[in-house]
């Protein structure tokens, strides 16, 4: 029993920060209709940074974590306008295979400046685990899963009340018509990229916390988040926060139950296969909008 | 060669060649390519065969991808179920290579299905998604099917033979490889000549366009992934039987993104591409190994980044190609043609 509640939380809050890069996801998706296949590569990028400045400079880690974020947000900026921006209009073959190549070259720069060994990630929890019942947690899990919650929540009344909330749904609807409601598309766009990069960041540092190292072998970890996205439903945020969760749960109960009998790696392999499964029966998602075409 | 079209009915404006000269060519080339095993040292034999190998996957994948117009993350997962089945009927089952490669290229074909059908309904990116799927569920199955697979380890094929040739060596391997793919090129640049072929560019430029003038696209899109599958497989045992030991290792992720890359760079809907395009990112690593040899002496931390670097390369390589020449290297290849076609009145 203790072991499931154990693989049942580990499942909560490893899938609450897949909600929340997948939140990245979908807001690209939704706004762009771009698949981002290198939405890990800015996870780490984001991880690395933080660390580096962290540790290497010695700034105080509030302030790293805020200039990462800062640094983040430029960046998905940048690629909008430089990679993005010529794409637009493009079939969708391109558009994907555009984010791969930005996923290589990223892969690239990360791996040249800060090698493919494991690094210690600054002690950003405190290390004393709190007993909730029965079960020991540790503090990392507890204020990770606050910090997913509370930006969760930040992120849902943004997109409902803000103004440019309310101009990126819009855009999201129909890109025309936003254009002749005076919303400038193209700031939307970089705005949607800004926020996924952001996103994105945020779980990467997030992440190597609770591992307590961080190397380049975590981008994989934005590859995982698609299969909780299709979950989900591609252009539903909803859909994010809600699948995030489920699929940390199945993919933590299939490794503790399923690793001992096929010897290992089950944990990484089931998102997978409920992705296949997802696409044989619900394609469009629990969320998602089924879509209609007209010629 | 001509210096303008000529061409009068349709049978001549799908003709393959367009005058006696491209014949001549194609065919000196193909006697020089017959030949040159006998003067190229191993290491270009293996480059070559490697470049050969790529080009028939490249292939297949542009038939999926370019023609039809879907796309496919599951290229390394395609190529390591070939590879591994050509390890079991070869080595366990001791069966020739005429019997191994058919039958890889055809359980490939099966496995592709297997993931195809719940995502070709769908459009666009799914197939994507499901071919990265694939590409995880393969690559655990073939890591832990132990008696199999050999499973992390790998697992070595004996060298091919057929009523009793043995093909030991590069060399010996070269002349396996190359018919195969002479033939099967030619086999897909006539299918985009037939009906079935014709259908699957239908399918790529508008499926509802497609649908209503009587194209049943899920039969053919299914049999669009099954043709691609089916090479791509025949390449993966292909390459188990020249590099002669396979483990998962071989077949990562980034091997499907570089396959994509390939059709990509070289041309999406274009043979003369995915030819293009498998010599270039085949040859990549080559020269800038060659470089880096030549510049370690000046710069030796040059070495520890030359991984880093292919990969960067290639990224770059690939975003500039979208940007700048979206139809990739064969429709350079067609301008330059055109261009000494007319000269020096070309405009």
């Amino acid at each position: 029993m203790e072991f499931f509640l154990q693989l049942l939380l580990n499942g909560i809050v490893v899938g609450s920060i897949y909600s929340l890069v997948g939140l990245g996801f979908v807001v690209i998706y939704k706004s762009t209709s771009v698949l981002n296949f290198a939405q890990g590569e800015f996870l780490v990028l984001g991880a690395y940074i933080c660390l580096t400045l962290t540790v290497q400079y010695h700034v105080p880690f509030f302030w790293s974590f805020l200039l990462t974020l800062v640094f983040s947000a430029l960046m998905g900026i940048l690629t909008e306008r430089i990679i993005l921006r010529p794409m637009i209009g493009e079939p969708v073959i391109s558009l994907i295979m555009v984010t791969l190549g930005l996923s290589s070259l990223l892969k690239a720069v990360i791996q040249g400046i800060w090698g493919t060994e494991l690094r210690p990630f600054p002690d950003i929890f405190p290390a004393e685990p709190v007993k909730i019942g029965p079960l020991p947690v540790s503090q990392g899990y507890l204020i990770s899963l606050g910090s997913v919650a509370v930006l969760l929540v930040i992120f849902t009344l943004f997109f409902k009340f803000t103004r440019a909330g309310v101009a990126m749904r819009a855009t999201a609807f129909s890109q025309q018509v936003s254009l002749s409601m005076g919303i400038s598309v193209k700031r939307i766009f970089a705005l949607a990229w800004s926020i996924a990069a952001v996103v994105s960041a945020i779980g990467g540092v997030l992440l190597a916390g609770i591992r307590g190292g961080l190397d380049g072998a975590m981008a994989f970890f934005g590859l995982k988040v698609i299969p909780v996205v299709i979950l989900g439903g591609l252009d539903s945020i909803a859909g994010a926060i809600v699948g995030g969760p489920i699929m940390g749960i199945l993919e933590n109960l299939a490794g503790g139950y399923l690793d001992p009998l096929v010897g290992g790696g089950a944990k990484e392999v089931a998102p997978f296969v409920i992705l296949v499964l997802i696409l044989g029966f619900k394609p469009y998602g629990l969320f998602g909008k089924i879509k209609i075409e007209r010629v | 060669m001509r210096c303008g079209d000529f061409r009068q009915s349709y049978a001549e404006d799908m003709s393959l060649f367009d005058s006696p000269l491209p014949r001549v060519l194609l065919a000196g080339l193909l006697v020089f390519l017959l030949v040159l095993p006998q003067f190229a040292t191993t290491y270009w034999l293996d480059v070559l065969n490697r470049i050969f190998i790529a080009i028939i996957a490249a292939a297949g994948l542009n038939v999926v991808t370019g023609y039809t117009g879907l796309i496919s993350l599951g290229t390394a997962a395609f190529l390591a179920v070939g590879g591994f089945t050509t390890a079991a009927l070869a080595g366990k089952a001791g069966l020739p290579f005429v019997v191994v490669i058919p039958l890889s290229g055809l359980l490939t074909a099966l496995i592709g299905l297997v993931f195809g059908i719940p995502s070709l309904r769908l459009k666009g990116l799914y197939l994507a998604v499901a071919t990265l799927a694939a590409h995880y569920i393969v690559e655990f199955t073939v890591s832990h099917w132990d008696h199999m697979t050999g499973g992390v380890n790998g697992i070595s094929i004996p060298a091919a033979q057929f009523a009793g040739i043995v093909l030991k060596d590069d060399r010996g391997i070269y002349y396996l490889i190359f018919p195969i793919m002479v033939g099967l090129l030619f086999f897909t640049k006539n299918l985009f000549r037939t009906k079935t072929g014709k259908a699957f560019v239908a399918i790529r430029d508008q499926d509802i366009s497609a649908e209503v003038m009587g194209v049943d696209v899920f039969r053919y899109k299914l049999l669009s992934f099954a043709v691609s599958s089916f090479l791509i497989g025949v390449a993966g045992s292909l390459l188990a039987y020249q590099a002669r030991i396979i483990s998962p290792e071989n077949f990562p992720i980034t091997l499907a993104i570089d396959y994509l890359g390939m059709v990509i760079i070289g041309g999406l809907g274009s043979i003369l591409g995915s030819i293009f395009g498998a010599i270039f990112i085949t040859l990549l690593p080559e020269m800038l190994r060659l470089a880096t040899d030549a510049l370690g002496n000046y710069w030796p931390g040059l070495m520890v980044i030359v991984a880093p670097i292919k990969t960067g390369v290639f990224g770059l390589v690939v975003i500039l190609f979208l940007i700048f020449e979206p139809d990739g290297m064969a429709a350079r290849w067609n301008h330059i043609k055109a261009y000494w076609k007319l000269y020096p009145f070309s405009y």
